[in-house]
């Protein structure tokens, strides 16, 4: 029987990743916000490795944090081990990653979810979307509850129409022993979304007394830990480590007799699975002749002997699962705690929504995370960020919040899913930017706080600290120009131990930061008057320094970019009617629904002519009918 | 409007010896101003507009190129609003082109299609009735010159580039596989092997840059027969052009014994000088060979120059001739003019063209001139209607290649400067995506794709 529960200007269905940082989003920015969790146990659940961050992921949370979001500041606070990995391959690819220490994230994600103002956290499942005429209207759960709302967020995940598939024996059902979402699946199929379907994987678990150290190779955390958010002060706390070992001969051929039982090789799975992260039968098969592969143990937190077993992932039987473990030296006696498995689940196709990941179809309808085809915590955290600042925008009848390739990680993840569609799990990648010196995780609150700060999500004192520092950067740039050195033998002997040539007449501090193999260190060598300033401010006077013909070089071609990414295409455009397009184009165009030029020119099947036909098409019409201009 | 300055041959190609290279857009004037040296000492960005500055330009060595008269009209007042800058130049095709490639090199980019028009009208200089016809017109140009760049893609510039591609695209997938996954036992590439192997990158394009000269022609020579009965010159008019030309002489694998290929350069033009069999010996190639096999190897002839002898008047073994001949780009050579003039012209006339008849004294040199100020017009006006996007897509090509080249040399300062690879990755991106404009092949998934396939990356 259904009854009316309540009401909210934004409803969120999910507490994954995705659902956390948009219930928060849209609660921050001052609307009345409800998030519905299926398990109030698994809130901002990891069900898959113990990490967060890596190259491009990084990135992406460091975006987060410079939105204002969670995700940052949560891992600052719960995790066991950090690394910055890439060092020595250049600023723009630096990556952090963190071991975070699951249920520690759980909980304090929770708790900053229950203390939030204007949010409400509840456990229910969601069985309808509620529209009207005009777009969403709100949501009905199992037991009837009907909550209404101005928009709605799906962040679901895996969960609809879950299946958990270990060797023959298969189940309905979400990952890590919960319930799946069906009745959900049913009612967006019935607003006329199309859903498509994918397949993932996680490896087993096993007890860390059942494991043999000695013969792994340790894999400690950095001395001197780095933070992902840019408000986090203090970091300092014991580490632990991971530890590597590889699978052996025997590991690959228990794989090889047991491939007929895999549901991968017999046809049990159908859904597509992602390229980057096979399953240990997948490698072996894929790539036959590679004698072993890399396996690493990994914490699943402080309080647990639980390790996670990456590079493991694996559905074949459970049996197997077992005599695979005990073939890797080091895991002879090893006890498995949780089997792996594959999971096949519904996705959205992510052409299906707008840049600011509301759907085309349905009016104040937003999805955000795996449904959209992703995977990954960090690329389901940023589409929630995005699709909950863009609920609250949508409330407030304000413009939404797109972040293009040029502004963000975030904008390149959403413009590839939206505008290109993606045929696998989508995980993102630096490679996948093309802008990437400027996309860095150094300064990622340079590209955008002041965009969340307008947003109303970057609450004033984080706007404060990011101008107090920016501020320090540009006066420190300032006095290096002016600041310089006479080639006097202290100076010369600097130079040279550091295999910098001689300096034949008085040289500014910051000519000699151009030089790569000047740090701004050794500055302080040669300047008795140097400044002692905070970590984050030196880095980026060393990287804007000494990358500055690069950045140039990109912003130009950014410049060049942004003249079709900021020529918006009128709502009124109707593409069958433009005489001269190609067929492909009229269809690709109508269905995806291009918001600017730029967007349209990324379609494949979409070309040069293409565009300039519909530039003369839109002027035509600006002429023609000046009203609609 | 905010836009990059664009370039292109404005004339029809082959029309007499003057052409336009037309420049627009905001840097239109800097451009030209690099390239031209006016006579007077006068600056282009100074001069009053719509006015005429007669000069030379020059090439980045210096070295003039032609004279030429540069008209410059500042937008809005010119035909697509912005500014424009007009060079005509004197000394035919070869300097147009020339003068073309200059400028793009100077920072101009070739033009889309049909852009100069679209620009008219997207800045308001051309009225509403005319939009159709300027969709039409993007469309036609584009489909013209994309026939063009298959056609000229489906030679070894295609396989050349596509290799030199796909060794980049295994490179970037390599070092980009580092980045993307560092903790896979994913072999790291040393700096050293980026550089061995963008140098090798970097000698393939130079080589290419060294070939590429426009046009299919230009890569693969025009194929050229000398025909006419025995003793009339043909022997001479081979040496003749053999002699005066750096010549490379091949013995192309492949090829019948006894067909030799001579390549020759006219005016920039590589003439494939096909000797077939009875060419050399004093003998008449009909009768040696037959008429099928003639007309055989007329078929496969771009060019055939057909000698008769002006001391003893057309024979009955020319005007058998004829009718092979005249339906092939041809021309008559009337050699021997010095002894006497028994040749009725006019009767040669009545299936050739004025201009196609030349008179010549090899013995004395005469006409050699005429022939190959011909054979130039040939190939940028008669040879084929395509030609005209032949040359734009080439200059297109051409200046693809240069600029992935630059990138090339970037990457390889950058490492001679100790930057990190990411910097590399970046150049060698974009040199990637350069060559990929002229395959036209969409690149960004390669990548990816290129990472996945080669190497083993799980969780």
């Amino acid at each position: 029987m259904e009854y009316y529960a309540g009401e909210y200007d934004v409803v969120v269905i999910g507490t994954g990743h995705a659902g956390c940082e948009a219930a928060l989003a849209a609660a921050r920015m001052g609307c009345s916000t409800l998030v519905l969790t299926l398990n109030m146990e698994n809130v901002a659940f990891m069900p898959c490795n113990p990490a967060v961050g890596g190259p491009a992921k990084g990135h992406l949370v460091r975006e987060i944090d410079a939105l204002g979001g969670e995700m940052g500041i949560n891992t600052d606070h719960t995790n066991i081990q950090v690394r910055m990995l890439n060092t020595g391959k250049g600023p723009a690819v630096h990556a952090l990653r963190a071991q975070a220490d699951k249920k520690l994230y759980q909980i304090r994600m929770k708790k900053v979810l229950e203390n939030q103002e204007l949010l409400d956290l509840k456990q229910a499942l969601v069985e309808r979307v509620l529209v009207s005429d005009d777009g969403v209207i709100g949501v009905e759960t199992r037991f009837g509850a009907v909550f209404k709302a101005k928009a709605v967020v799906i962040t679901t995940g895996t969960f609809l129409r879950g299946r958990i598939i270990i060797g023959d024996v298969s189940y309905s059902g979400g990952p890590n022993g919960q319930e799946p979402s069906v009745g959900l699946a049913d009612s967006l199929r019935g607003l006329g979304l199309e859903l498509g379907r994918f397949k993932t994987g996680t490896p087993p678990r096993v007890h860390r007394k059942s494991v043999d150290f000695s013969k792994m190779i340790i894999q400690p955390g950095d001395e001197k830990p780095h933070r992902f958010s840019f408000m986090t002060k203090d970091l300092n706390r014991e580490q632990v480590p991971c530890w590597l070992t590889y699978t052996s001969e025997e590991t690959h051929r228990v794989i090889r007799d047991n491939l007929h039982r895999s549901p991968l090789y017999s046809g049990k799975i159908e859904g597509v699975g992602p390229r980057y992260c096979p399953s240990i039968e997948d490698k072996v098969v894929r790539f036959a002749d590679k004698p072993s592969h890399q396996i690493f143990l990994e914490p699943e937190g402080r309080d647990t002997e639980e390790m996670y077993v990456q590079g493991f992932s694996t559905s074949l039987p459970e049996d197997v699962q077992i005599k695979m473990l005990r073939s890797i030296p080091g895991l002879e006696h090893v006890e498995m705690m949780r089997t792996g498995y594959a999971i096949e689940y519904d996705i959205l196709s992510p052409t299906q929504l707008k840049l600011s990941l509301e759907t085309k179809k349905v009016k104040g309808l937003f999805s955000a995370g795996q449904i959209n085809g992703t995977s990954g915590y960090e690329e389901a955290a940023a589409q929630g960020i995005i699709a909950g600042i863009n609920a609250a925008l949508f409330v407030k009848q304000k413009e939404p919040l797109i972040l293009k390739r040029s502004d963000a990680y975030i904008g390149v993840l959403i413009d590839d899913l939206v505008t290109k569609g993606t045929n696998e799990p989508y995980r993102i990648m630096t490679s996948r930017a093309e802008y990437r010196l400027l996309l860095r995780q150094d300064n990622a609150d340079l590209r955008l706080t002041e965009m969340g700060f307008r947003a109303g999500l970057v609450k004033e004192d984080r706007q404060k600290a990011f101008e107090q520092k920016y501020k320090l950067v540009e006066q420190e740039k300032g006095r290096l120009a002016e600041v310089t050195v006479a080639p006097d033998e202290e100076v010369q002997q600097i130079l040279t131990a550091k295999d910098s040539s001689e300096i034949k007449q008085n040289t500014s501090l910051i000519d000699l930061l151009k030089r790569p193999e000047i740090t701004y260190e050794d500055l302080k060598k040669m300047d008795k008057n140097f400044p002692t300033l905070p970590e984050d401010v030196v880095e980026q006077v060393e990287v804007q320094v000494q990358y500055e013909g690069y950045i140039k070089r990109q912003l130009e071609q950014v410049e060049k970019f942004q003249r079709l990414e900021n020529k918006k295409i009128p709502d009124w455009v109707s593409y069958e009617d433009i005489r001269g397009l190609s067929t492909e184009a009229k269809q690709k165009l109508e269905r995806l629904k291009p918001l600017s030029v730029g967007q349209a020119s990324r379609i494949s099947g979409v070309s040069p002519a293409d565009i300039s036909v519909l530039l003369v098409y839109m002027e035509q019409k600006r002429r023609g009918c000046p009203q609609e201009d | 409007m905010v836009d990059d300055t664009i370039a292109a041959i404005s004339t029809p190609i082959g029309a007499a010896g003057i052409g336009i290279v037309r420049l627009s857009g905001k840097e239109a004037l800097p451009i030209a101003e690099k390239v031209f040296s006016s006579f007077k000492h006068k600056s282009l960005t100074n001069t009053r507009n719509h006015s005429l500055l007669y000069g030379h330009i020059l090439d980045d060595t210096g070295k003039v190129i032609d004279e030429v008269l540069v008209s410059v009209m500042r937008g809005p007042h010119s035909f697509t609003a912005e500014d424009v800058v007009e060079i005509n130049c004197h000394g035919g095709i070869v300097a147009v082109r020339k003068t073309l490639e200059i400028v793009l090199k100077a920072g101009a980019r070739p033009a889309d299609p049909g852009e100069f028009s679209k620009r008219a009208f997207l800045n308001g200089r051309i009225d509403l009735a005319q939009a159709e016809s300027i969709i039409d017109l993007i469309n036609a140009k584009t489909e013209k010159s994309l026939k063009v760049a298959v056609n000229q893609l489906e030679g070894m510039l295609s396989g050349e580039i596509k290799e030199i591609s796909t060794e980049m695209l295994e490179l970037m997938a390599h070092i980009e596989a580092g980045i993307d996954f560092p903790e896979h036992d994913i072999e790291e590439i040393s700096r050293h092997k980026i550089e061995q192997k963008s140098g090798e990158i970097l000698a393939r394009i130079e080589h290419m840059l060294a070939l590429a000269d426009t046009g299919k022609v230009f890569r693969e020579g025009l194929r050229t027969v000398i025909i006419g009965k025995p003793n009339v010159g043909k022997s001479s008019l081979l040496n003749a052009l053999l002699k005066e030309k750096r010549a490379i002489v091949t013995d192309i694998p492949g090829t019948t014994r006894d067909v030799i290929e001579e390549i020759v350069s006219i005016r920039g033009i590589p003439l494939k000088l096909v000797d077939t069999a009875g060419i050399r010996e004093t003998e008449d190639v009909v009768e040696k060979i037959g008429v099928e096999k003639t007309k055989e190897v007329f078929a496969e002839s771009d060019l055939v120059l057909f000698m008769v002898d002006a001391s003893t008047g057309l024979t009955a073994e020319d005007r058998a001739l004829f009718p092979l001949v005249k339906d092939r780009n041809s021309l008559v050579i009337v050699n021997k003019t010095d002894v006497t003039q028994e040749v009725n012209v006019s009767e040669i006339e009545t299936h050739f063209r004025g201009e196609d008849i030349i008179e010549m004294s090899l013995l004395y040199g005469r006409g050699l001139d005429r022939l190959e100020k011909r054979i130039e017009e040939m190939v940028y006006a008669g040879l084929s209607s395509s030609q005209e996007e032949i040359v734009v897509s080439n200059v297109r090509h051409k200046d693809a290649l240069e600029r992935a080249l630059r990138s090339i040399k970037d990457v390889l300062s950058a490492m001679r400067a100790g930057l990190p690879t990411d910097c590399m990755a970046i150049d060698l991106r974009t040199a990637w995506e350069t060559l990929g404009e002229i395959t036209g092949e969409s690149v960004s998934e390669d990548l990816v794709d290129q990472i996945f396939s080669r190497f083993c990356i799980g969780k």
